[in-house]
């Protein structure tokens, strides 16, 4: 199968090992990974921060650049739920009834990492070899827009060597929110506190999650700390292998 | 018009209620234990519910076609509450209520009243408004009497107090009601509230109530409640002034059925409330002798003309949303600056208020959805707050600082080459902020961020240079 990536503007900045590894776990399956360069950004911090005008281009743009692509998979359950939870809207707004077909023919055809893997590829086995105690953080957009449920779970389990622990009150937001975390940083950070110590109590190596940026928050916090747990985006997990 | 939801026009900006509540442990420990409680007694009774996601979409319907019709429906309640003996008043504003209601006391020569637990009645500031006409207002619902005497504000929709402890109700007690010994025990507690009400219930004349529905086809109207206190207000008194906020109508006495059942479930955790009051009108043989309804606007209709933040209004009141907040979890209903905090509260106080005050309330959430998952009649809070967000901005109501960022950002990620240069500008901008291979105390908007949390730095490579490299 032909996938066509979006990476996603952060995940391309600041996380491009997620990037890399999502290719190499599509390529190891057989499969064949495109990234058309034409992509910037879904619109998701403009849009959640209320700046709906700035949103719009972007969106566009997306809509543009991936209007050919059969199957395009996202490393990044929030950005995957801007575009199923908020492009119908934007486009209606817009007032353009071609926008809103475009949009509403985008739609199924993006999938997040772990959904395209579970439900389009029909995957739990990837291959994968990590030999580290792990537990998993399913962020809010994962959990309660994507309702991936316990596919990336699934997938973790699968994994040679993996350890699998399950997080206590992991529904719990990790106090991310985006532009939340600037603009309340002491709620957000008290919400933090309450998520580092369900990490902690784990007793994991590793705390894996399907989106970098609660992923970031929650480093942000551990290291600071100096605690030892380190995180990790799902697919870098799913990519690793045996040494040979 | 004097359109106002409580103090909440004076209240500080949210982030800077929510430190200091942050910083009040009593407090956090206090509400962490409280909405404990009531999530896994809640999640326990909807679990055993097999029709709850049908009663949900039933509830949201029937609002929603109460909202589209709540002219007719608010004229059909008052002929239907008139024709059993009622008297029905509207009320454009807080002040108008409060005046409507004073004048009826007014008229009965009294200066005493007890009161239902009524939220409506603290948006209209109301207890101040009897008090400066020298009519004394006795809260009656347990909680509210224990904010009541510890002159003290409610801190959620459903359990007021819920930011105290046993141990700080027994000293307001001791200390307001006058007493020489009081134990410790909850049954000891509920023995000195009891002593202290009912001395008002037999003696008061004239009983102010909100209400959970008005049913537009018999004029009735329905409280529910756990204490049976409320029952005492609604049946001893020879007057019953009951002040409604109009999206509490609901067209026909059926749907209580829907409504009965997700609303005890979703707020106290329970399968039915154990008093469930229905009157309509006055009786000859029991009861008041005199009904008044005073019907609320209070920028409720201002907010109907908006066709996506609407269903703010569909709201039952069963403070679910608050429980499940992992924001109201940390710091508690009095942040929010409202009688509506939590979720429903970021978005219904700016909203009354024509989003003149209160416009840090719809940034309080980090939009985790958990507030949707429990909402009984399906509202969707997050799509609301991104809304009223937009509307804050439009307003040019949002920070310099952020504009800029989010200009700059949106300039940025126009194209790829302009994101290529702005991934390389950030690479350069970081050098000065890093040591240790992370960035730890960052300027301007981030110091807040980086006060407690470590920034990755950007990577030497981005993803997309390095697909470039791999072809």
């Amino acid at each position: 199968m032909k996938i066509s990536l979006f990476i996603t503007c952060y995940n391309d900045t600041l996380f491009p090992e997620t990037g890399k590894a999502v290719v190499r776990v599509l390529e190891r399956l057989g499969h064949s990974v495109e990234f058309r360069a034409e992509q910037t950004c879904c619109g998701q911090m403009h849009l959640n921060t209320g700046y709906r005008k700035e949103a719009l281009p972007l969106m566009r743009r997306l809509v543009e650049v991936f209007e050919t692509a059969d199957v395009i998979c996202s490393p990044s359950s929030s950005c995957v739920a801007m575009i199923r939870e908020h492009y119908a809207q934007l486009a209606n707004e817009a007032g353009s009834a071609a926008l809103c077909d475009r949009v509403q023919s985008l739609i199924p055809r993006v999938l997040e990492f772990t959904e395209l893997l579970v439900d389009k590829l029909g995957v739990t086995e990837t291959g994968a070899f990590y030999p580290h105690k792990v537990t998993y953080h399913p962020s809010c957009h994962s959990l309660r827009t994507l309702c991936l449920g316990d596919k990336p779970i699934r997938l973790l389990k699968a994994v040679r060597g993996l350890r699998y622990v399950e997080l206590p009150q992991a529904d719990q937001c990790c106090g991310f929110g985006g532009t939340f975390s600037i603009k309340n940083p002491d709620v957000s950070a008290a919400m933090l506190a309450d998520k580092m110590q369900a990490v902690a109590s784990t007793g994991a190596e590793v705390c894996a999650a399907c989106d970098n940026s609660c992923l970031m928050h929650i480093y942000g916090g551990l290291h600071r700390q100096r605690q030892p747990v380190r995180v990790a985006h799902i697919a870098e997990i799913l990519a690793s292998e045996e040494p040979k | 018009m004097s359109i106002r939801v409580g103090a909440a026009a004076q209240a500080p900006p949210f982030p800077t209620a929510a430190k200091s509540a942050i910083e009040d442990t009593q407090l956090r420990q206090n509400v962490r234990h409280a909405t404990d409680v009531i999530r896994a007694k809640r999640a326990m009774l909807v679990a055993e519910k097999q029709d709850w996601q049908q009663l949900r979409t039933a509830a949201s319907r029937i609002k929603e076609h109460t909202m589209r019709h709540l002219g007719s429906y608010l004229v059909q309640f008052e002929e239907s509450c008139v024709r059993a003996g009622g008297k029905v008043y509207w009320a454009a504003d807080a002040d108008e209520a409060n005046r409507m209601i004073t004048g009826i006391i007014q008229s009965h020569g009294v200066t005493e009243v007890i009161k239902v637990k009524t939220m409506t009645s603290d948006e209209t500031q109301l207890n101040a408004a009897l008090e400066s006409s020298g009519i004394t207002p006795y809260e009656t619902d347990l909680a509210d009497l224990i904010v009541q005497l510890g002159a003290d504000h409610p801190s959620h929709i459903v359990v007021p107090a819920l930011h105290k402890n046993r141990m700080q109700i027994r000293r307001i007690f001791l200390e307001k009601m006058h007493l020489e010994t009081l134990g410790h025990e909850p049954k000891d507690l509920a023995e000195a509230a009891r002593r202290y009400l009912r001395e008002k219930f037999l003696r008061v004349p004239i009983g102010i109530s909100g209400a959970n529905f008005a049913i537009a086809e018999n004029g009735s109207v329905c409280i529910v409640e756990s204490e049976g206190n409320a029952r005492m207000c609604l049946t001893l008194p020879k007057v019953l002034i009951s002040l409604i906020g109009i999206e509490k109508v609901i067209p026909r006495f059926r749907d209580l059925e829907v409504f009965l059942q997700i609303l005890a479930r979703s707020a106290t955790g329970e399968r039915m409330s154990p008093y469930s009051s229905i009157w309509s009108g006055v009786s000859n043989d029991d009861g008041p002798r005199e009904f008044h309804v005073v019907l609320l606007d209070n920028g409720r209709t201002k907010v109907l003309s908006d066709e996506t933040a609407r269903q703010t209004l569909h709201c039952i009141r069963c403070g679910a949303c608050l429980n499940a907040c992992p924001v109201y979890r940390q710091t508690g209903g009095h942040a929010y600056g409202s009688i509506y905090s939590g979720p429903i509260g970021a978005i219904l106080t700016p909203q009354l208020q024509s989003m003149q005050h209160s416009q840090t309330l719809p940034f309080a959430s980090s939009l985790c959805g958990a507030c949707y998952e429990v909402c009984p009649v399906k509202i969707n809070i997050p799509e609301v707050l991104v809304h009223l967000r937009g509307k804050v901005v439009d307003q040019g109501d949002s920070p310099v600082a952020e504009k800029v960022a989010m200009k700059t950002a949106a300039f940025a990620l126009a194209g790829p080459k302009r994101l290529e240069a702005a991934q390389t500008f950030a690479r350069l901008a970081q050098t000065p902020f890093l040591s240790d291979g992370v960035m730890k105390s960052l300027p301007g908007m981030l110091a807040g961020w980086s006060s407690v949390r470590d920034l990755m730095p950007v990577p030497s490579q981005s993803f997309r240079d390095w697909w470039r490299q791999r072809k």
